[in-house]
């Protein structure tokens, strides 16, 4: 057994934070164009280790892709992601895959999935929605408007039938351990953050982080990321087994609640400027609460792995 | 990156399942917090002496099984899958025995290992004082310089196991012009020496876990004077990780109760509750958690330091949590005697002892997280 990490999976989430540190992610969050950090991620092997090597991906790699997503998430990197994690399970069949699959892995083509609203559907280069056991193409309907202001969700109307029998239930369950991993780096970029503004803002003649208050705090907060991290990969390596299912769900219910409980602590230790539109961090604080919900909420998470007991 | 066990870790598990299959007692042992089942409890160990299974982490040379991290884990999952008794002996063989591997001369390995792993001597911790709680660097309990050795003399206090134990292992003030850390002694006593009264404290269930320790020039020989006279801060605080770390509360004392918890949920719960379904949920989750975190931590080739500190703020919450559930479960048979509300009762002292768990939190800020050192 060794539960960590290898030396090339540690390499490629210390490629993907380099890139993102560098990447100008804020400007991009205030209406910039994110193809282009698309292109360049996936020019990482972002969404080739979602896509089978058979059509130029790198073959699905669950931990790999648990790697990436946190470090999206601990960016807030825009756009739909883990939705293409989704389309990438829900194409991989005749004759969908050879047409669009190689075009996931290198970034050429965007895709969304309705979840019910579809994130960047205007923007996206095919729209999928499930329709019982049809797979749908689908146009983008009625813009909405989230609280994560990079979350640009659409209502769809349902289109073409692309294929008939599918399961989207690993398609969906890998998407939701992906947007748990996502959870989790938006957590830790939050308490990296807030750490660092808490050692360097003063009052009261010393910074705010010697206070035990605010200390415990951000103690409580690492306790509760520490702890969800190795659902995520025990789940992530449990891809392909029984209980993977169960296991997504344990990872998602507890990512949930500690990127939760990260964006409320990482609000109260910033003060005023915590509640700023103008301060980085919160777009991560907003999409905490945006991605507490989606892909299920924790409580159908905790049903499902009380069912699969 | 894997969760895969080896051939010989397989054959381990199921040497130890077979083997607790066929001993662990059919009845529930009572309490080992009271008198006849402390000596049950004693017995036990006795038994799991015997089998070579006391003590499977310990090195072969101490009369242990050279166990790896893992293999003890594995141990543990199967010893309280198997709902065998709690471990009476534990404050010896997870924070003395690997204090005297560290820093024990061959004498006092020679001396008090084996009836340890025997469960022959049982061992109480002699820590706290009344003024020296959190701040254990304020104890005044002394130890003064006498021919061969020293005598003690002073009080200690919620000493666990010390109403029923037959040896402590504390720290005391060998230096009386000394402050804080520095001039403190490891040392080794019998609560049955001349000079020495205990005084047993009933706990919450008015069961005597712990007690006061009063010394009036207890004589202690030099030969039990662990590490340096003087040094002893250091030497208590080399094994300290083990006790706030996974030693002290392993990840199968949770997964073996979560699952009970599961399996009680499963005959009593009410459908409809969904606040107390997702508890429970909840609770399974966390104990998984722990379970997963274990086995990250000893596959870790780094020293986990102060993130031990991280391990014993979150066992501890998800020990109240998991029995809290349970007793909510229950509903008005939660508060009548049984094993939910022991364990209950049991988990309530979690985030106190140990170092508490606002020290622990202290001690994440300041030394995993760096946030700056301030006025406690």
């Amino acid at each position: 057994m060794k539960f960590v990490l290898n030396a090339e999976q540690r390499m490629f989430g210390a490629t993907l934070r380099e890139l993102l540190s560098g990447a100008g992610v804020p400007d991009v969050l205030r209406g910039g164009d994110w193809r282009p950090l698309w292109s360049a991620l996936a020019d990482a092997g972002v969404f080739a280790v979602a896509v089978p090597e058979k059509y130029d991906g790198a073959g699905v790699l669950p931990v790999e892709l648990v790697t990436a997503l946190h470090e999206l998430g601990r960016h807030a990197v825009p756009g739909p992601v883990v939705e293409t994690v989704a389309a990438a399970v829900l194409l991989d069949r005749d004759p969908l895959a050879d047409a669009w699959l190689p075009r996931v892995a290198s970034g050429d083509a965007v895709v969304s999935v309705a979840r019910p609203y579809a994130l960047d559907a205007d923007r996206a280069d095919l729209v999928l929605a499930a329709d019982g056991t049809d797979l749908r193409a689908a146009a983008p309907g009625r813009e909405l408007t989230s609280l994560d202001p990079a979350r640009r969700l659409f209502e769809v109307v349902p289109g073409e039938v692309l294929a008939r029998g599918v399961d989207t239930g690993p398609a969906f369950d890998l998407a939701t351990l992906a947007c748990a991993a996502q959870q989790l780096g938006v957590g830790r970029g939050l308490l990296e953050r807030t750490v660092a503004y808490a050692g360097t803002r003063e009052q009261f003649g010393r910074p705010i982080g010697a206070f035990q208050a605010v200390k415990h705090h951000l103690a409580s907060v690492l306790t509760g990321l520490e702890f969800a991290r190795p659902l995520v990969y025990g789940a992530a390596l449990a891809h392909g087994t029984p209980d993977f299912a169960r296991d997504v769900s344990a990872a998602k219910a507890a990512c949930a609640r500690a990127s939760y409980a990260a964006a409320r602590v990482a609000l109260q230790v910033h003060g005023a400027i915590g509640y700023t539109e103008e301060f980085d961090g919160s777009f991560s604080i907003r999409k905490a609460r945006a991605l507490y919900n989606a892909w299920g909420s924790p409580s159908e998470h905790r049903a499902r792995v009380l069912a699969a007991l | 990156m894997d969760l895969e066990f080896s051939a010989a870790e397989q054959a381990f598990r199921q040497e130890v399942r077979t083997w607790l299959q066929e001993h662990v007692p059919a009845e529930p042992l009572e309490s080992l917090e009271t008198a006849t089942g402390f000596a049950q409890h004693r017995e036990w160990e006795r038994r799991l002496g015997a089998a070579g299974l006391s003590v499977v982490s310990w090195p072969v040379e101490h009369g242990g099984r050279g166990a790896t991290p893992l293999e003890w884990l594995v141990f543990e999952e199967e010893y309280y899958a198997a709902g065998a008794p709690g471990r009476v002996s534990q404050n010896g063989i997870n924070l003395l025995a690997p204090t005297l591997f560290a820093h024990g001369t061959p004498d006092q390995l020679a001396r008090v290992l084996p009836p340890m792993a025997a469960g022959d001597v049982i061992w109480a911790q002699a820590w706290s004082e009344p003024d020296a709680g959190s701040d254990l660097a304020a104890l005044r309990a002394n130890a003064t310089r006498v021919d061969g050795g020293w005598r003690l003399s002073g009080q200690k206090t919620w000493s666990s196991r010390a109403a029923f134990a037959d040896r402590g292992f504390g720290l005391f003030r060998s230096d009386p012009e000394s402050t804080r850390h520095r001039g403190l002694t490891y040392v080794m006593f019998a609560l049955d020496a001349p000079g020495v009264t205990v005084r047993p404290i009933g706990r919450l269930d008015g069961r005597p876990a712990f007690a006061e320790l009063f010394l009036d020039e207890v004589f202690v020989p030099d030969d039990d004077v662990i590490g340096a006279p003087g040094d002893g801060w250091r030497v208590a605080m080399s094994t300290a990780g083990n006790e706030r770390g996974l030693t002290l509360r392993s990840p199968g004392r949770f997964t073996a109760a979560a699952d009970r918890l599961v399996a009680a949920w499963r005959a009593h719960g009410d459908p409809s509750d969904a606040a107390l379904r997702d508890r429970v949920a909840d609770a399974w989750i966390a104990a998984r958690a722990y379970r997963l975190k274990g086995f990250e931590t000893v596959s870790r080739t780094d020293d986990v330091g102060a993130e031990a500190s991280v391990n014993k703020i979150f066992w501890s919450e998800l020990d109240i949590a998991l029995h809290e559930t349970a007793l909510d479960l229950l509903g008005p048979d939660g508060e009548l005697a049984g094993d939910w509300l022991e364990g209950y009762v049991f988990a309530l002292a979690g985030p106190i002892y140990a170092g508490t768990n606002e020290i622990q939190r202290d001690i994440v800020a300041e030394r995993v997280l760096g946030l700056p050192r301030g006025n406690r």
